[in-house]
This record gives structure tokens, sequence and C-alpha cells, in this order.
């Protein structure tokens, strides 16, 4: 852990909410899925992953982190090319029907992606044909939206708990935040140059540093060819993890293993760091 | 002094006449010689078995020295000699072999480990006299310096090396404690104690003034006319005690406030009249002080310290302000001239090192380190200087060029995030090349409905059953800790941190022990060759094994398998290179030798 964003909070319990930015950018799904299917023995075997195969690890992942602690909180955030927008929310009541052989929150999680998707193409205004290299998906939207659940649902917790009655009140590290990102592997590899757009770059750190001074450290999961160097700054000013898979089979390993730890684990945790941090801002 | 041959007489008991002879004392025995030859009365005793010793007063009828046995044997040994100088340096002697046996012994007792009676080779084989000073001294360093005392229970006590050599290389150690006297220079304590308060009795009238030699110097120090008149008067004119009566006289005067008594004793006496009078050598350096003023307002001194004259300021002593009988001119000494003087001779920090012993050797010396420092003070060179350093400031800014000089601005960033940051950079460039750069130009549409089709198949297939292959967990659980405990990420992090803390202690304070047993043991390999003496080889080949046997616990502690076992073998690597050099040199200079002494036997013609 750096000790640049050491958190100095105490955490005096495990409980965490965590929100998870899904990275929906077609294109890049779709490049990855066809570069697969093109040459194998070009790409690494395991470099991409389907976005099937990507929820099939990551809604189990939700869905684990529930069963860790009565009180986590789980928020699910998708970046599209054009907007994001809240998918699930675990705290949410209502009616859940589970349909067929997929249990109630995952329905309720496709199907929002479903509405989000549609949503998001009749937003764009691009041309018909992309180059896949050249669309980034807005990652500092959903920073921001991220950012907004968290430092909003800190203070309603908080509420929520002392007009409950509970008896410790003084658990303020309820609102205890992890909020985790995944960013799916971005740009086709390029030599030079940041797989992230460029044009984000101001509004990406900002929403770093509010983060930092709210010390809520973000985590990053990159799959892709390439390394992501906001990312990498991001985690490493808010002092949260950066890993990018090798075995990317055991997704849902790397991801149970690595980012389900709560904060106050990680004061005696080591857990992975990467060896340097690209700092450019291209 | 290694041996001591001294007439004397030898008898059992006091009361004999004695046996004439010849006493013969070396570090280890002593012999004693009768000068008729046909006399039984020989001896020879070892001085380990001499328990004590006694001696009679100095000045007594006879010179004895008496030498007690160990209880065992019982009895002693009682001689008789000339003279009691003769005595006494036999006594000196006896008393130095005691005292070197008797530690050696106690060292003997506290390391049971030591099995094998070693103490007689050592003691025949050292050479040094050994005052008991000086072992206190070597105990004291060992007690101290743990490390050392490692060391020396390491090497000496395994009879690798002897204590002589040991110590050897260490005289700088041995020689810089014992004249580790404190330097520091204490100063005049704050307090004004210089204002003598007498304790009065009650009953009587009389007022006693205790004065001590302290006091006396700091009186001398703040009143300069009273050292003067101290030099002048005593012996000459009165006792010391006479004059520290009329001076205690004088501030008891002043004490009282009684001004009329004042002028009316000072009238009759005038050396009482001196103290009371205004310290004239002060007033002196006041107003030379005041001359040296810099007036590039240099606040050394302004009229105002000429407090002597000021007679409006300050707080009188007395309370009243009565006018000054002009004639008797006595010192109206205030509080603040008190203070300030005090204040002066205070910081300007003690004159004298010496110890204060009596009051003629303190005023003497603190009249010549005033002589030493006055000379020193030539009024034509400072007064050139000031008037340099006057031009100097009076320069006028505004009509001078501008002074810019170029400048690096600072820049404190943590130099590791760069090369960190080059290491991925380096990574980059070489992962870059690998994979091929294929761009893909995809339709819009397609891509929305490829990705609606997934999640269309997780809707149909459900979640998979497991989520992972248990294998391929695995292989991510152990790709991550290896990962996490690679040390690569933890070297160079942290400045404060080194390789060696990051060991367990106990590795740690292992491979610290073998490395400043080495150390020791190479020195004095090394600095044994060429082996002239058989001393030399002996000692070659106590240290060679001693070497020997560090190298195989060094190999072990390669060998163990651990976390850090590539740092430790990059420590150790250095360590067994050093040993190994020194077994190369010896057994190239054992070839020589007996290709050498193979010749001469081939050759030998007798």
């Amino acid at each position: 852990m750096n000790s640049a964003s050491a958190p100095s909070k105490l955490y005096s319990n495990d409980v965490s909410l965590l929100v998870v930015l899904l990275d929906a950018n077609p294109f890049f799904w779709a490049s990855s899925a066809a570069a697969s299917g093109d040459s194998a023995s070009q790409h690494h075997p395991t470099a991409v992953l389907s976005f099937s195969k990507l929820l099939n690890h990551v809604i189990p992942f939700l869905s684990s982190l529930l069963l860790l602690n009565q009180f986590n909180q789980v928020v699910l955030i998708t970046t599209g090319v054009n907007s994001c927008s809240y998918i699930y929310d675990s705290e949410e009541g209502g009616a859940e029907s589970a349909t067929g052989k997929v249990p109630a929150a995952c329905s309720k999680i496709l199907l929002r992606l479903e509405e989000f998707l549609t949503k998001d193409r009749l937003l764009g205004k691009d041309p018909d044909k992309a180059v896949a290299s050249s669309v980034s998906s807005l990652l500092s939207g959903s920073l921001s939206l991220a950012l907004c659940c968290i430092l909003n649902s800190s203070t309603k917790c908080f509420f929520f708990h002392s007009y409950a009655g509970m008896v410790d009140l003084l658990a303020l590290d309820f609102g205890v935040d992890i909020q985790r990102i995944f960013r799916s592997g971005t740009r086709h590899p390029q030599p030079r140059g940041s797989p992230d757009g460029p044009e984000q770059y101001v509004a990406v750190m900002n929403a770093i540093f509010t983060a930092q001074r709210s010390m809520i450290p973000i985590d990053s999961c990159v799959m892709g060819v390439q390394h992501s160097a906001f990312l990498q700054q991001a985690s490493y000013i808010t002092g949260g993890v950066y890993l990018k898979p090798q075995h990317l089979d055991g997704l849902f390993q790397y991801l149970s293993s690595v980012f389900a730890t709560d904060l106050q684990s990680r004061s005696f945790l080591q857990l992975p760091r990467p060896a340097g941090v690209d700092f450019r801002a291209s | 002094m290694a041996v001591i041959t001294m007439l004397a007489k030898y008898k059992t008991t006091v009361k004999e006449p004695g046996i004439p002879g010849v006493l013969k004392m070396m570090e280890d025995v002593f012999s004693f010689t009768p000068n008729d030859p046909r006399s039984a009365k020989k001896l020879k005793v070892d001085f380990r078995n001499i328990k004590g010793h006694k001696f009679s007063k100095d000045g007594s009828k006879q010179a004895l020295l008496n030498l007690t046995q160990v209880p065992e044997k019982g009895g002693g040994y009682i001689f008789e000699f000339n003279n009691f100088a003769d005595r006494n340096v036999c006594r000196d002697f006896v008393g130095k072999v005691l005292g070197k046996f008797q530690t050696l012994t106690s060292e003997q007792t506290d390391q049971p480990s030591s099995g094998k009676v070693t103490a007689s080779e050592k003691a025949t084989a050292s050479i040094e006299q050994l005052s008991t000073k000086e072992m206190e001294h070597r105990m004291k360093l060992l007690r101290e310096d743990s490390e050392l005392q490692k060391l020396h229970k390491e090497l000496v006590f395994g009879n690798v090396l002897t204590e002589s050599e040991f110590w050897a290389t260490r005289k700088a150690l041995l020689d810089d404690d014992s004249d580790r006297t404190l330097k520091q220079r204490t100063g005049f304590k704050s307090a004004m104690l210089a204002d003598i308060r007498p304790s009065t009795d009650g009953q009587t009238n009389k007022v006693t003034f205790s004065l001590t030699p302290e006091i006396i110097h700091q009186i001398f120090s703040e009143k300069p006319a009273v050292h003067r008149a101290f030099l002048n008067f005593v012996p000459v004119k009165m006792t010391e005690k006479d004059f520290w009566t009329k001076y205690c006289r004088a501030e008891y005067l002043h004490r009282t406030k009684n001004s009329v008594a004042a002028a009316a004793e000072a009238a009759e006496d005038e050396e009482l009249a001196v103290f009371l009078k205004h310290d004239d050598i002060l007033a002196n350096e006041a107003r030379r002080k005041i001359r040296r003023v810099d007036p590039t307002v240099d606040m050394v001194a302004d009229f105002s310290d000429d407090y002597i004259h000021l007679s409006v300021h300050g707080i009188l002593q007395d309370g009243n302000k009565e006018t000054i009988d002009s004639e008797n001119d006595f010192a109206k000494r205030t509080l603040a001239h008190d203070v300030n003087r005090h204040a002066t001779v205070v910081l300007e920090g003690r004159a004298l090192d010496i110890e204060l012993r009596d009051t003629r050797a303190v005023a003497e010396a603190l009249a010549r380190s005033k002589e030493a420092s006055s000379v020193d003070t030539s009024d034509e060179n400072a007064n050139l200087g000031r008037q340099e350093r006057a031009v100097r400031m009076t320069e006028l800014e505004d009509l001078q060029a501008s002074h810019s000089l170029p400048y690096a601005s600072l820049c404190i960033k943590d130099p590791r995030e760069y090369f960190d940051f080059q290491q991925v950079n380096a990574l980059k460039a070489l992962g870059g090349t690998g994979s091929r750069t294929i761009d893909y130009s995809l339709n819009t549409e397609d891509a929305y409905y490829y990705l609606l089709q997934q999640i269309s198949e997780v809707k149909l297939q459900g979640v998979h059953n497991p989520v992972v292959q248990s294998d391929t967990a695995l292989k991510v659980l152990t790709g991550l800790t290896q990962q996490i405990s690679s040390t690569r990420y933890n070297l160079g992090k942290n400045p404060q941190e080194s390789v060696l803390d990051r060991f367990p202690k106990r590795t740690k304070d292992e491979i610290m022990l073998h490395w400043m047993s080495i150390q020791e043991l190479l020195r004095h390999f090394w600095s044994s060759y060429p082996i002239t003496t058989a001393y030399l080889y002996n000692k070659v080949l106590r240290l060679k094994s001693a070497m020997a046997d560090i190298y195989q616990k060094l190999k072990a502690i390669k060998d163990v398998q651990s976390d850090f076992r590539h740092q430790i073998s990059l420590l150790i690597q250095p360590m067994l290179q050093s040993l190994d050099a020194a077994f190369a040199h010896y057994d190239a200079e054992e070839h020589k030798h007996s290709t050498k002494n193979g010749a001469r036997l081939n050759g030998f013609v007798q």
C-alpha cells in the first residue's frame, strides 16, 4: 500500500460499501471478441474475455460481497460510450423476480444493462462506423457518479442507523467506502499513448483527487493488452490496488481474493502492487 | 620489569633471624637462593599458589613481606628486606602479579565453556605486565560493548587468539578511555551568589560570612578593583583573613544602607574605602567600550552601558535618593549595577580552568589571564577594521547594480518514482513490440448488437457453476502470492530500511557476529604473514581452524531454504570469498614451504 495516500481513519469494522464501475464499451468488447476469434496465436489466449464470461465472474463476485457481511452494500455503475448509469444497488428493495435459471438480482442487473445499452445507442451522435481504438468510454463520468453515490450514501446510511435505533451509533465508519472500479481493457494496443482518452484527463484527475480527499480508495482491475495510466494513477494516489490479471479464466478468484478485502483488513494484508506508476497525462 | 632480584632474608616466622639470600621474582614464579650454598632452604614457588601478601608498615622495625599461601597449604613465606624501599618494590611487583592472576582466574570461572586448562598456557605465553587498572579497564570495555564481549568470548576463550593479540589491535579503545576527562568548561552560576548573605546569630551581634574559593573566584571576576586590591594588599599589608574581613564589612555597610557610617569608617580605614568606592577599573573598561562603538549600529555597547555613572537609572538599593557627598564619592551601587555586572561576567564565561585551591592562586591566575587578553586588543588595528566596516555598511543599495545570480530552482521529488517510471516505460517498450496493432473498424450497430447478444446469452445460460475451475483458481492464487512476496517491490522503497532489517532477528545477529569474527580473524591472519617464527605458525594454524569452522557455518546458513535466500546468499558471498582467499594463500604458502623443505631434504648433505 503506498503511504502517499494511506487512509488515516481507523476502521473498526469490516463493513464496506462497494461501487463497481463496469466498462460496457461495445466497441472494445466487440473488437476484442473479433480479435480473439481472428488469430488466437497473436494474442495471449487469456488476454481477452468475452463479455458474457465477464458477467459470469462479476455477478457472483457481487453476490459474494453481499455474503461477507450483512451490512455490505454493492452498487454497480456502467460506463458506456455516451453515458453512464446506475445499474444495481443492493440497498434497493423492491420486487425481485427470478427468471428461469438466473437468480433475482442477476436478472435485474441484466435487464438494466440491456436498457442502458439501448439508451446509450440512441444517445450516440457518432457516425455509424467507428474505429474501435478511438472510442473511449466515459471514465470520468462514471467516477463522478460513483463518488456522488458514495458520499451521498454515507450520510444516508448514518441517518438510517440512527433512525433504526442501533446501539452502536458511534460506528461512524459504517460509511467506510470502498470503491472498486472495473475497467475492462480499454484500447487496442498502441505503443505510445494511453488507452484512456486524453480529453478526459482533467476530469478524471479531478475525480481522483476528490476520492483522495474523501479517503476513498480506487482499485483497478484492468483487462486488455495495455496498462491504463489513468487507473494506475488513480490507485496510486488514493491508496488502492491496481491489478492486471494474468489468468482471466480465474477472474473471479482475483476479484474475491484481492478486491473483496475491506479497508480494515487492508492494514494487515499485503496486496499486489504494480512495479511502477505511469504518470503521463496522455 | 619482568624480573626483580633483591637481597632478602627468608624466614618462616617473624621472630627468626632469617636466612640471607637472593630473592628473585618473575612473572609466575619466585625463587630464593640462600647465600650459603650448603643450606637446604632453596625455594621456588609458583605465584599461583600465593593467595595474598602482607607487609609490615613503613617505619616499623622490620621491612617484612609475607606471601601467604593458598589455604590448603597453609603458612607463608616471610622475607625480610634491608630497607623499606626494596620491600616496597617487591610488594608492588607481587601485588601486580597477584592481581593479574586473580582477574584471570575470575574470568575463567565466569566462562565454564572453556574446560581446558588454558590459564597456565596463557600465563606463560603472555609476557606483558598487566596492571590491575588496565585489567579493570578492559573488563569495563567488555561490559559496555556487548558485541566486543561476544567476539572476545568466542575468540579468546575458544583458544584462537590470546588476550594480548586481541587487545593489540584495540589500543585506541584503551587509550581513549583513560583520558576521557570532562572537557566541558562550566561557567559561573547565574545566581548572584557574590552577593554574600551573612548568617546572623540572633543572640550575639556577630555576623558570619562564608566564602568558598568558588565565591572568591566570582568576586574577583565581577569586581576587578577588589581583585587589584587583593593582589596589592595581601600578603604585604594584611593577611587574607583581614582582607576578607574588611571586604565583608564594606558589604555589610552597603547592606545596612548607612551611608554616614560608611563614610565615617572609610575615613578611618583607607583599605575599607577601596571597597566602598566606585570600581574604577570597571569604569575605565566601560568608557573604553563606548569609545569603540561601531557607528554602523553595532550593538556591542552604547552609552547606557556605562551604568556606573548613571545615577538616576534603576532601583537604588537603599531606596532613597540622597545626594552623594562628592568628596567621599561612594559607590551608589544599585541593584541594576550588580545584576548587569554579574550577567556580563557570567556570559563571558569562566576564564580559568584550574581547580580553585586557595585565594592567592586564584587571584594570580585571574590576573594572568586578564593580562593575556588585554595584550591582544591593539587599538590601531581595531580602529582600521572598524573604519573599513563602516564604509562597507554605508553603501547605498539603490546605486548598486542588481545582483541577479542565476539559480536553479529547487525541486524535491522522490527520485525513486522516476526510476520506477522508467522501468515501466522500459517494460512497455519491450511489451509493446510483442503484440501487433490491429485496428478494427466496426459498425456501431454491430457493436451494440454484439453486447446485447452477450447479455441475453447470460440470461439464457445463467451463471456458470462453478464460477471458476479449481485448478485455475489455484494458479491464480499462487501467482498472486509470488507477486506479493517478491522482494522486488520492497527493495529500495524505504531509505531507512536495509536488507538486513528484513531478515528475522536471529539470522541477522548470526550474520553480524560471523562477519565480525571473520574481520578479526582475517586481520590477524594476514598480519601473521610472512611466517617467521613458530609462534606465528601456530597462530596461523589456530586461525585457520577457526576460519574453517565459520566457513562451514556460513555455508549452512546459505543453504537454508527461506524467503530471503537470495539476499542472504548475496550477503554471505563476499564473506566466503574472503575466507577462500585466505585459505588459498595459506595453501600456497604451505606448498612453497614444503617444496623448499623437500628440496632441502633431498639436497641435504650431512
